[in-house]
C-alpha cells in the first residue's frame, strides 16, 4: 500500500484547515507534522489523535477523526483504522479515570484475574463499562511492557504495579478523594 | 540495476529465467507453476499478509512467501516439498478457523479461490471446534453485496481502493480477532471502478449484488465480447444461462482495459431485460402502434423508403452502434440517394464540419496516456466518462505528471489537479483562448487576455516532453465546439503536444470511418435535418428524447416525418412518434465490430439470444436493402458486412488534424443565467439508463437542479426547495440542490435525464424561480 500522503485521496472538497481546530491544537499538531517530510505528514496521525482526544475529555468522535483526516490530507477510513487499532484511543465517552488493566500473559500468570474480579465488584461494572457517576471506566488491555511488576494497571499517565486487592482499594480511595476536592 | 540483465533461478528442479527485482511468484506464474495465494495480485502492491504462498527456499531456515521474496541468481526454491506443503496446509487450516464454510448459500461457491485452494491444501476435517467469529456487514451500495464474516483479510479490496480506484473507501478497522474490512461509517462506495473488488475478492465476502442468487458459476456459459458504453472497448466475458445474459466480467487485455472494467460496463446488462424491451415489430394503424408480423413491418418500411423523396429522407444512428450496422445504414441511405446520415446526435455546433478530422481519436494510445507530463482536459469529466482512460491518466499523475482542466463544473477527480479553470460554459472559450494567447498561438479571433493561470497551463504544456490536450464530451456538445476545437488545436501545435478527442459511445471513431456522417456527399447533419425537416426518418438505437442535443427540435422533426425506428426498447417518444418499430438485438446479443478510441478494431460474436422476435440490426438492414430493390445487399454473415466496410475504409488512418482552420465567432454569450447541459455518466445510452442498479449509485442522476450557493441566495432559493427552470417554451419543476461544483450564474441541468426532454439544447439562457 502506498502509505505516502496523497492530498488528492479524497474526492470531496477539503475544509479550510484553519477552521478545523483551535489555534493551540493546530500548533501542537503542527509540531508533530514538522517532524516528518511533507509527503509523510500522515505519520503525525497518532499524535494528532492523542492531542485531540485529550482536548475532548478523553475520547474521540467520528467528526473529530474526520477533521484529523482533513487536516492531514488523509482518507477518513485511514484515520479510523489507526483509531480502532490502538487501545489507547477511545471512541465513546469514558469516565474521569480510565483504568487499563493488563490481562496479557505475565499479568495473567501473576493473577490479573483476581484484580479484574476485585475491580468489577468494587465498581459494580464489567470490563469495558463506565460507572454511573462517570468517575471510572474499566478497560482490558494487552501487555503494557511492565511485566516485571505484574499484575499491573494504568490510570491516566500513571502505572501501578504489583497489585493486590488491598493496594487497588487504596489507589481507588485516593482517586475518589482527589475527585471530591 | 541494469534493465536487460537476466538471472536464473531453479524452482522444483526447473531452471527459469527471471529479471532481478521480480518476486518469486511472478516467475513461477510465468512458468505455469502453481503457487497458492490469496493476497497477491499482479496489479496490486505486495502485502504478503495471507501467508498462503509459502515455499521452501534453499538456505532459508523457514518457508518464505513467494509473493514477497525477490529472486536472486542461483536461488533454489521448492513449491511442493514437504516443508512447503506443511506450511501451506498450516496456513490453510488457520484461514479456515474463522471462515464460516457456508459455501452452499454463498454466491462465490464454484468460483471461489478459497474453495479451490482448500480442495488442494486443506484437510478434510477441521480440528477447530470452538465458536467462530461473526462480523456484521455494512450496506455499501447497490452494486456490491457484503458478507464480511467470510472475509479472510487479504486486503486486496483495500489496496484496490488506494492504488487503482484512487479513493480509499474500504479499510481494515480493529485489530487481531476484531479486525474487519469495511467502510466503518455506512455509505455507498462511490468509485466508478468499484465493481472490480467483486472479482478481486478471493472469497464470497464481496459479491455482485444484482447477480446475487441468480445463477451458479457452473450453469453459466462464457462468451467473449466487447463492452459498449465508452470509447475504451473493454474486453469482457459474458456469462449466459438459458440464452440470457446473467452478468459481465472483465477479460484481460493489457493494451485496452488491463484487468479492469468500469461499473458501467459491468452492470449495464441489467438494462437488457426491462419491461419496455420490444418483443415484436409494430406498425402505426389508426393512430396506434400495433404489433404486426415481421413480414408486414419490413414490407411497409421498404415501401416507405422507396417512395419517399430522397432529399427528405434522413437517418440518425447512435454512436454505440456497430461498424456493420453503420456501414449498412449509410449504404442503404446512399443507395436510396440520400446523404443525410449522422451519428453526432449530441453535437450542437456543426459550423466546423468542413474542418472535421478524417478519423478523430484519442490522439495517443491508451498506454501512452500513462507517460504524459502534462494533460489539459477541456470540458471533460474523464473520471466518470471514460473511467479506464482516467485510470491511465491517474498513473501519469502518480508518476509526477500534471493534469489541468477547463470545465463548466468543478468535477471531482481521483488525483490532484495542478490547475483548474472552472467557469460558465461561455467562459470556456475565453479560458482556452487565454491559454492559446499565453503560448503565442492564434486565438481564432477571440479577444483573449492571458492571466496567471492561463500562463501556468501554457507553461506546463510547453515544458512537457509528452503532453495532451483532450476535448471531452462536454466540449463536443458545447455550442461553440468548433471554436473550442480550433483553439485546442492551436494550443496543441504551439506547445507541441498531442490533440485528442474522447467521443461518445463505443464506436465514435468507427462511425466516422464507416461513413455515418453526412459530409461524404454533402448531406445534412443532425442540425441540417432539424432545420429542413424530413419526410422519413430512420432511427437506429436512438431514444429521441434523451440521445439528441435538442429534444424539443427533435420532437418537431419526428412529428412531421414518417419514423422507422430500429430499436431495442420502446421509449415513450417512440411510442408517440414512430410509425414503424423494428425490434433489434441489443449489444451482447448481436455480432459486430467496434473501433475504440485508439483505433483497435475489435469484433465480437453475439452471446445471448435476442429477446422476443428481435433480430440483429444488420440483418434487418440487409432485408430492407433487398426489399427496397437496392444493389449488393446480399450478405451471409455480419463478417461479410465487416469485410465490405473495411474494404471501403481501406487502411485505418487515425487522424486528428483539422482540414480547415478558419475561425467562427463564438455563439454562446454570457447571459444572466445559463444552463449547463452534458450527459451524466449513467445516462449515456438506452441500456445504461435502464440499469436500475447503476441509477441507484451516487453517480446516478437524481432529478434536481444544481446551482451555487450564491446563485441560490440571489434568487431567493433554498437547498431542497422546489424551483422552476424555464428555457424557451419549456419548463420543469424540480428540487433545488446547492452544489459547490457549479459556477455562479449557472444551472446544472443535464441532457439525457428524465425531464430534460421538456427543455431544448443543453446550453442556453434560462430563468429560474421558486416554484
Ligand atoms: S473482503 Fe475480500 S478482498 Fe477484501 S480483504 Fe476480505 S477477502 Fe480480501
Ligand atoms: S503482560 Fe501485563 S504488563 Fe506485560
Ligand atoms: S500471496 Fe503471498 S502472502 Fe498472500
Amino acid at each position: 500500500m502506498t502509505l505516502r500522503c496523497e492530498p488528492w485521496a479524497r474526492a470531496d472538497k477539503r475544509a479550510d484547515k484553519e477552521t478545523l481546530f483551535s489555534p493551540q491544537i493546530r500548533a501542537e499538531i503542527d509540531q508533530w507534522v514538522a517532524k516528518y517530510p511533507d509527503e509523510w505528514k500522515q505519520s503525525a496521525v497518532m499524535a494528532s489523535l492523542r492531542i485531540v482526544q485529550d482536548d475532548n475529555g478523553g475520547y474521540l468522535t467520528r467528526e473529530l477523526m474526520d477533521r484529523i483526516a482533513d487536516y492531514l490530507d488523509m482518507p477518513p477510513i485511514a484515520v479510523y483504522e489507526v483509531a480502532t487499532f490502538y487501545s489507547m484511543y477511545e471512541l465513546s465517552e469514558v469516565g474521569a479515570h480510565k483504568i487499563c488493566v493488563c490481562t496479557n500473559v505475565s499479568c495473567m500468570i501473576c493473577g490479573s484475574e483476581n484484580i479484574v474480579d476485585h475491580l468489577e465488584k468494587r465498581l459494580g461494572i464489567k470490563l469495558g463499562q463506565t460507572t454511573e457517576d462517570g468517575k471510572f471506566t474499566l478497560k482490558e488491555v494487552e501487555c503494557l511492557g511492565a511485566c516485571g511488576g505484574a499484575p499491573m494497571f494504568q490510570i491516566g499517565k500513571q502505572y501501578y504495579e504489583n497489585l493486590t486487592p488491598e493496594l487497588v482499594d487504596s489507589i481507588l480511595d485516593s482517586l475518589e478523594q482527589d475527585n471530591g476536592e | 540495476m541494469s534493465e536487460q540483465q537476466t538471472i536464473t533461478v531453479e524452482v522444483d528442479g526447473k531452471k527459469l529465467e527471471a529479471s532481478p527485482g521480480q518476486m518469486l511468484i511472478e516467475v513461477t506464474d510465468a512458468a505455469g507453476i502453481t503457487v497458492p495465494r490469496f493476497c497477491y495480485h499482479k496489479k496490486l502492491s505486495v502485502a504478503a499478509n495471507c501467508r498462503m504462498c509459502l515455499v521452501e527456499v534453499e538456505n532459508a531456515p523457514k518457508p518464505l512467501p513467494a509473493c514477497a521474496t525477490p529472486v536472486a541468481d542461483g536461488m533454489k526454491a521448492w513449491t511442493c516439498s514437504p516443508l512447503a506443503r506443511q506450511a501451506q496446509k498450516g496456513t490453510m487450516e488457520f484461514l479456515l478457523i474463522n471462515h464460516p464454510l457456508d459455501c452452499p448459500i454463498c454466491d462465490q461457491g464454484g468460483e471461489c479461490e478459497l474453495q479451490d485452494v482448500a480442495m488442494g491444501f486443506g484437510e478434510g476435517i477441521s480440528r477447530f471446534a470452538e465458536a467462530k467469529r461473526v462480523v456484521a456487514s455494512h450496506n455499501i451500495g447497490p452494486l456490491i453485496a457484503t458478507d464480511m464474516t467470510r472475509c479472510i483479510h487479504c486486503t486486496r479490496c483495500v489496496r484496490f481502493g488506494d492504488e487503482v480506484a484512487g479513493i480509499r473507501e474500504l479499510g481494515a478497522t480493529g485489530r487481531g480477532e476484531h479486525m474487519k474490512i469495511g467502510v466503518y461509517v455506512e455509505r455507498s462506495v462511490s468509485s466508478e471502478l468499484s465493481g472490480n473488488v467483486i472479482d478481486l475478492c478471493p472469497v464470497g465476502a464481496l459479491t455482485s449484488k444484482p447477480f446475487r442468487y441468480r445463477a451458479r458459476a457452473w450453469e453459466l456459459t462464457q462468451y467473449d465480447s466487447v463492452a459498449a458504453h465508452d470509447g475504451v472497448g473493454s474486453n469482457i466475458h459474458v456469462h449466459v444461462r438459458n440464452h440470457q445474459v446473467m452478468r459481465t466480467v472483465p477479460k484481460d487485455n493489457e493494451a485496452v482495459n488491463e484487468t479492469w472494467i468500469s461499473d458501467r460496463d459491468r452492470f449495464s446488462y441489467l438494462g437488457l431485460y426491462t419491461e419496455d424491451r420490444l418483443l415484436k415489430p409494430m406498425l402505426r394503424q389508426d393512430g396506434q402502434l400495433q404489433e404486426v408480423e415481421w413480414q408486414q413491418a419490413l414490407l411497409e418500411s421498404a415501401e416507405l423508403l422507396k417512395t419517399v423523396d430522397a432529399a427528405r429522407l434522413g437517418a440518425l444512428v447512435s454512436p454505440g452502434s456497430t461498424l456493420e450496422e453503420m456501414h449498412l445504414l449509410q449504404k442503404l441511405l446512399r443507395e436510396l440517394g440520400s446523404n443525410n446520415i449522422d451519428h453526432r446526435l449530441r453535437q450542437a455546433d456543426f459550423r466546423g464540419d468542413a474542418a472535421d478530422p478524417a478519423a478523430p481519436w484519442l490522439g495517443q494510445s491508451f498506454a501512452d496516456l500513462e507517460n504524459n507530463e502534462a494533460v489539459l482536459l477541456v470540458g471533460s469529466w474523464l473520471r466518470k466518462d471514460q473511467p479506464l482512460l482516467n485510470h491511465r491518466v491517474r498513473k501519469s499523475v502518480l508518476a509526477g505528471g500534471q493534469v489541468m482542466v477547463i470545465n463548466p463544473v468543478d468535477y471531482d477527480f481521483n488525483y490532484g489537479l495542478s490547475n483548474k479553470l472552472i467557469g460558465a460554459p461561455a467562459d470556456m472559450v475565453a479560458h482556452l483562448a487565454g491559454v492559446a494567447a499565453a503560448l503565442g498561438a492564434d486565438t481564432a479571433g477571440v479577444d483573449a487576455s492571458a492571466g496567471a493561470e492561463h500562463q501556468a497551463i501554457a507553461e506546463a504544456l510547453k515544458a512537457a516532453a509528452k503532453g495532451l490536450v483532450l476535448l471531452g464530451s462536454m466540449a463536443q456538445v458545447h455550442p461553440d465546439f468548433s471554436l473550442l476545437r480550433l483553439l485546442a488545436n492551436n494550443i496543441a501545435q504551439a506547445a507541441n503536444v498531442d490533440l485528442g478527442f474522447v467521443g461518445e459511445g463505443a464506436n465514435s471513431t468507427g462511425a466516422k470511418l464507416a461513413g455515418a456522417v453526412p459530409h461524404s456527399g454533402g448531406g445534412l447533419s443532425v442540425a441540417g435535418m432539424l432545420k429542413q425537416g424530413l419526410d422519413a426518418c430512420i432511427l437506429l438505437n436512438v431514444e429521441p428524447e434523451f440521445d439528441v442535443a435538442n429534444p424539443v427540435a427533435m420532437a418537431g422533426l419526428l412529428n412531421g416525418a414518417k419514423v422507422v425506428a430500429l430499436t431495442t426498447h420502446l421509449s415513450p417518444w417512440l411510442l408517440e412518434y414512430a410509425d414503424l418499430v423494428l425490434p433489434v438485438a441489443a449489444t451482447l446479443e448481436t455480432s459486430g465490430t467496434f473501433v475504440n478510441l485508439q483505433g483497435d478494431l475489435q469484433s465480437f460474436n453475439g452471446t445471448a439470444r435476442p429477446v422476443g422476435e428481435a433480430r440483429p440490426a444488420w440483418k434487418v438492414l440487409r432485408v430492407l436493402g433487398n426489399l427496397a430493390d437496392l444493389e449488393d445487399f446480399d450478405y451471409e454473415s455480419s463478417q461479410d458486412v465487416r469485410d465490405e466496410a473495411l474494404q471501403s475504409i481501406g487502411e485505418i488512418k487515425l487522424d486528428n488534424s483539422l482540414a480547415d482552420t478558419s475561425a467562427v465567432a463564438a455563439s454562446l454569450i454570457s447571459t444572466e443565467l445559463q444552463r449547463i447541459g452534458g450527459v451524466p455518466p449513467y445516462s449515456v445510452d438506452m441500456l445504461v439508463r435502464r440499469s436500475s442498479a447503476l441509477q441507484h449509485t451516487p453517480d446516478g442522476w437524481k432529478a434536481s437542479l444544481h446551482v451555487s450557493a450564491d446563485t441560490a441566495s440571489q434568487l431567493g432559493l433554498m437547498d431542497g426547495g422546489s424551483a422552476v427552470l424555464r428555457q424557451g417554451e419549456g419548463e420543469i419543476t424540480l428540487p433545488l440542490v446547492v452544489d459547490g461544483r457549479v459556477p455562479p450564474a449557472c444551472v446544472w441541468m443535464p441532457s439525457g435525464v428524465p425531464g430534460s426532454e421538456l427543455l431544448g439544447e443543453g446550453f442556453a439562457a434560462v430563468s429560474l424561480e421558486k416554484a
